[in-house]
């Protein structure tokens, strides 16, 4: 169970320049954040630092559980959920193949009944090759949601989708928090979700 | 255990379907066998004695041929983001990387040298000896590699820097694994086979720690 992710002081410098410093923010359990702010300006970096690919020049991420803070990037990767602007879909792979191997990679996960909820049943033996871009995001989507962690991490989630791809995403970050996670999601546009915003821009 | 062999699975599948390296390799490994002969010309005792050393440096080559993309593939399209955050640490996927580029590339060029070594004359007695040399030195040929695809993952075309890096660790390698058929074309025991069997074992314990820093490092960038 996790209860609230803290930044305390974070600070991103990329090459020589500085993103962002003084990043203080806490979001509870439930709730969504959409980052924003225009290209260049951090919200991947953020998202990335969250994850735990990537090394704050300054400040400490605190995710606290009901079993403890976890401060160390590594263990807090385990929790993330990751939806990146890239689909990670391999053109060689099967639809059916593809969220089965995340599934069994992650742990637990039905990948039957996740293909089923996200319309992906009639595409299951396509290879990922012939999936439009909008597919593929929808694919990307069952799998975040097949992963089973709590911390949702969302680059750019809106592109490339439908308006019933996009309500999707809505319905299922809406569902994700409403069972307790939380989401952060990096975008342009309204997410369609009732959420916090933190514009990054001020930071710099 | 069960995330370990589906990411196993998934990159052996990966690696025998259209585009995945390992028919490559394997064809490339019988061209230059094939070539070799030719080459140098009907000399069967001359071929013989030469085949243990072209027949290890062109598996080789063949190896490194697909493990440019080792975790390349994965980083280029962001689903080594997932692997990583899967709950596998980095070692573990490395580990299985290197399996999963053994069985899929090593293993067959091992079974397809049997063939070859036809083409040289090599005489029957030496021809165990060659496959058990190969069987053997080829894991530390996709570990060795692995390191080397770990810190090119990022760098363009890393495909042309990766021989540089990986082939003079892998000299041993060679040196060993034809000292090997060499000793058994000349019935004289030389210890190579063993020095071949601890640097491959050593290979394979070490490279996937040195490859995980190298995929961690390049995820930070």
């Amino acid at each position: 169970m996790i209860l609230s992710l803290a930044l305390d002081d974070l600070a991103c410098i990329r090459g020589e320049r500085t993103l962002f410093r003084g990043l203080r923010y806490s979001v509870k359990a439930g709730e969504t954040l959409s980052l924003e702010g225009p290209n260049g300006v951090g919200k991947t970096s953020l998202l990335r630092m969250i994850a735990g690919f990537l090394a704050p020049a300054a400040g400490i991420i605190r995710l606290r559980t009901s079993a403890g803070d976890i401060t160390e990037a590594e263990l807090r990767g385990k929790l993330a959920g990751w939806f990146g602007h890239q689909d990670g879909v391999k053109p060689q792979l099967r639809v059916r193949e593809q969220l089965a191997f995340y599934a069994r990679l992650y742990g637990d996960g039905d990948a039957g009944e996740t293909m089923e909820r996200f319309g992906l049943a009639p595409l299951a033996a396509l290879p990922g090759q012939y999936l439009s871009a909008g597919q593929k995001r929808r694919l990307a989507l069952a799998r975040l949601t097949l992963m089973g962690r709590p911390l949702w991490l969302l680059d750019e989630p809106l592109a490339a989708l439908d308006r019933a791809g996009r309500a999707l995403v809505a319905r299922t970050v809406a569902a994700h928090c409403a069972e307790g996670g939380i989401a952060i999601a990096a975008t342009h546009e309204p997410l369609g979700v009732d959420c916090e915003t933190l514009n990054l821009e001020r930071l710099a | 255990m069960s995330a370990l062999s589906a990411l196993l699975t998934r990159d052996i599948r990966l690696a025998v379907r259209a585009g995945g390296g390992a028919a490559l390799a394997l064809a490339f490994f019988a061209a230059v066998a094939t070539l070799a002969p030719l080459g140098i010309g009907p000399d069967l005792r001359l071929l013989s004695h030469i085949a243990g050393g072209v027949l290890w440096v062109a598996a080789v080559l063949a190896a490194l041929l697909s493990l440019d993309r080792l975790f390349q593939a994965d980083y280029e399209d962001g689903s080594l983001d997932l692997i990583a955050l899967s709950p596998l640490s980095l070692e573990e996927v490395a580990f299985a990387k290197i399996a999963a580029h053994w069985l899929s590339t090593g293993l067959p060029l091992t079974l397809l040298s049997a063939l070859l070594a036809v083409l040289f004359g090599l005489p029957p007695e030496a021809t165990p000896v060659l496959l058990l040399s190969l069987l053997v030195g080829t894991p530390a040929v996709s570990a060795v590699g692995s390191v080397g695809a770990a810190l090119t993952l990022s760098v363009r075309r890393g495909g042309l820097i990766l021989p540089l890096i990986v082939l003079p660790l892998l000299a041993p390698a060679v040196i060993f694994g034809s000292g090997a058929v060499e000793g058994a074309l000349e019935g004289t025991a030389n210890g190579a086979f063993y020095l071949l069997a601890a640097y491959s074992l050593l290979a394979v314990t070490l490279s996937p720690f040195a490859a995980a820093l190298g995929v961690r490092f390049n995820l930070a960038g």
